[in-house]
């Protein structure tokens, strides 16, 4: 068999960039009441330019990336969870929930010292587990907690009843968060935090949407660690401003060839969290010349997309491109409220048919050749309609091979048969090992 | 060219050879705690069968569970790809290969090369494989081997709730309690059994060139459950059901 196409490799720029901001967020949300400052948790998902208006020493920490960054130990992850399992909750639950509640009860911070108490929770529900994730977390450190109900319906038929339903929970929190910290709301902060936030989201978009060229210029394995800022803070100026240059390094690789994957001859997409703890077998595949150049989840869990002109997937606008010009809070709340709303993976939580409609856009847009699915027993909500989208995509006549697992508990991922199911989706696709990419991965 | 096909499943090593598309020996031994051991034991009473010493065999391709753990053989298949090469080795027509192994059951749709198409296979759940009935055989506390033939006497249908073989156990038991037959129940437990290995033949869609192999194919109990589940009268079922897959690997020696 002849060797394909070597394209050249380039190590990103960037990449020590985002693990600063990674590594500093963590250190100034555990440092925050040191210099005074205020400390709030909750989801990835919540309204994270709301509680900005609150000063510009309030540190967050979401939950999922958190126990994502645990699972990646697999040893203190199972601590985590034997914890939050002796407590007499149910394996079956999130396993970030269980590995947060597990950190938060063993009182370990996984950066080190005692787990860090926040002021408040702020979350946002349209999963099924987060509104109950921070209840519990809330009651158990005895601190207040607001939860913005989002579940509207989908964004396709999102009217102005349904976005004032979700922008007044968004002014009540802010009168609750004045209330529980003392601190008065200052809108220009909520304003700025409002255009980082589109900013961020739709810069990550752009940079998504660059992977549609031959060769990819970034793999999925190297997105998760770069999509992670915008779910750790999209509001703040130090994410917006890191994709904005990562934007125009990935910019740079498309126009000079570089690839992610040096073999690449085969493009795929996952869906939902991988297993984090295993994230190995997506350098497995690489030896195939398989390169994943995303998901739905790894594009839409935090990127804002939007129809193109020319009815392509792309970047949304954001309000400044628009000229739009934010003048009061409540203009800034329904700005957030609208865009979180158009969130990708908002969406299949009412009908995996439009799940399906975005992989199908993925397939012929990014030239996709097969899809795997994580049937991810560790999040329900993003895996629910799996099966759904697995039929959708093979009547469109695209393979598909699915496997189950479980993003943070490596209990119920077998990687041996994963690795097997694998072998049988490359034979199926009709690729062999690439002694030369095998050799790579070896050296 | 003498070529050897080795299927290291979950419960029993199976080794074909095969020289100019017809097989020379073949043998099978259970697979214990060391694979490899049980693989030099097959190959050894498979060459003793054929008359053959070790140094007449050429390639030797591994399948099966335990396929990496070979130290002696050349490389390896998946086994999708072996059962699919066997099945249309054996039944050229054959588009649709059901496996139902100890550990592992597999829906296989392919061509008429063997090449694989598209394949499911059972998750992390003993309901769908051998292991399964093995479970149930011990809690009717009849011999596995009579398991089936013990549910072609059944007079009715009963269904089975349980939907995991843990539960399916208890509700086995509770049958038992309240003096069902043995028989009924036994029909019972294969009835559970292809719901679940159709459910995944539906998965990669039925085609009426459907080939059953893998151990549990041996199970006229199993294999009628399945025709009536699938909706098929006539199922093909190799005559020896579990050496398909060595087969397979030994014709993807040749290749």
């Amino acid at each position: 068999m002849a060797t394909p196409t070597k394209y050249p490799t380039a190590p990103l720029k960037c990449w020590p960039k985002a693990k600063e901001i990674r590594e500093q967020y963590y250190k100034d949300y555990a440092q925050a009441h040191e210099r005074g400052g205020i400390r709030w948790s909750g989801g990835a998902w919540a309204f994270d330019a709301v509680p900005m208006g609150l000063g510009d020493d309030v540190h967050v920490m979401t939950g999922e990336p958190y126990a994502a960054s645990i699972a990646w130990d697999r040893k203190f992850a199972q601590e985590c969870q034997d914890a939050t399992d002796a407590r007499g909750w149910s394996r079956d639950l999130c396993s970030y929930m269980r590995i947060y509640w597990g950190s938060m009860y063993l009182n370990r911070f996984h950066f080190g010292g005692e787990f860090p108490k926040p002021n408040f929770y702020y979350q946002s529900q349209i999963c099924c587990s987060h509104s109950k994730w921070d209840q519990e977390a809330s009651l158990y450190e005895n601190v207040p907690y607001f939860c913005i109900d989002v579940c509207v319906g989908p964004y396709e038929t999102l009217d102005e009843g349904r976005v004032n339903y979700v922008v007044n929970q968004l002014h009540d929190s802010v009168e609750g968060m004045e209330k529980v910290t003392g601190r008065k709301y200052d809108d220009e902060k909520l304003i700025a935090a409002v255009h980082n936030e589109c900013r961020s989201t739709s810069l990550w978009a752009e940079i998504c949407t660059l992977n549609k060229a031959i060769p990819a210029p970034l793999d999925e394995k190297t997105m998760f660690s770069l999509y992670v800022l915008a779910t750790l803070q999209r509001s703040s100026k130090k994410v917006a401003d890191f994709y904005e240059e990562l934007r125009d390094e990935v910019k740079d690789r498309v126009a000079r060839g570089i690839a992610a994957v040096p073999y690449e001859r085969c493009r795929i997409i996952t869906d939902t969290q991988p297993p984090w703890g295993f994230l190995k077998i997506y350098r497995y595949m690489e030896q195939f010349g398989v390169v994943s150049i995303g998901s739905v989840y790894t594009f839409g869990l935090e990127g804002i997309f939007a129809e193109q002109e020319d009815g392509s997937w792309g970047p949304r606008k954001t309000p400044q491109q628009l000229g739009i010009k934010i003048n009061t809070r409540d203009e800034a709340l329904r700005i957030t409220a609208d865009w979180n709303l158009s969130r990708p993976c908002w969406q299949h939580f009412y009908d995996p048919r439009i799940k399906t409609r975005m992989m199908l856009k993925m397939v012929n847009e990014w030239k996709l050749d097969g899809v795997i699915l994580h049937l991810n027993r560790g999040c329900e909500g993003l895996t629910v309609g799996s099966m759904e989208n697995r039929l959708g995509l093979i009547e469109a006549g695209v393979p598909v091979m699915t496997y189950e697992g479980n993003m943070a508990d490596e209990k119920e991922f077998d990687e041996r048969r994963t690795v097997s199911r694998i072998d049988s989706f490359m034979e199926t696709l009709g690729l062999k090992q690439i002694p030369e990419a095998v050799a790579l991965h070896a050296a | 060219m003498i070529t050897t096909g080795i299927d290291v499943g979950a419960k029993t090593v199976k080794v074909v050879l095969m020289e100019d598309g017809k097989i020379r020996g073949k043998a099978k031994v259970l697979s214990g705690f060391d694979q490899e051991e049980s693989a030099k034991a097959a190959l050894d009473q498979a060459l003793v069968e054929a008359g053959l010493s070790r140094e007449a065999i050429g390639i030797i391709i591994t399948t099966g569970n335990g396929r990496k753990a070979i130290s002696f053989a050349k490389g390896d298949v998946t086994e999708p790809r072996a059962a699919a090469l066997g099945a249309v080795f054996l039944y050229p027509a054959a588009r649709t290969v059901i496996d139902v192994g100890a550990e592992e059951s597999r829906a296989i749709k392919c061509d008429a090369n063997g090449r694989v198409l598209d394949f499911a296979v059972n998750e992390k759940c003993a309901a769908g494989s051998g292991a399964f009935t093995e479970a149930m055989a011990r809690a009717l506390e009849v011999p596995l081997e009579e398991l089936g033939p013990l549910s072609l006497k059944a007079t009715q249908s009963i269904p089975m709730n349980a939907q995991c073989a843990v539960f399916a156990e208890s509700e086995v038991i509770s049958l038992i309690h309240s003096k069902t037959e043995k028989a009924d129940i036994a029909r019972a437990v294969h009835d559970g059994l292809s719901s679940r290995v159709v459910a995944m033949v539906r998965r990669v869609g039925l085609n009426t060139e459907l080939v059953l192999i893998g151990g549990v194919a041996h199970n006229p109990g199993f294999v009628e459950s399945f025709k009536r589940t699938v909706g098929l009268d006539d199922v093909r079922t190799a005559a020896e059901p579990d050496f398909v897959g060595a087969i397979g690997a030994a014709l993807a020696a040749a290749e």
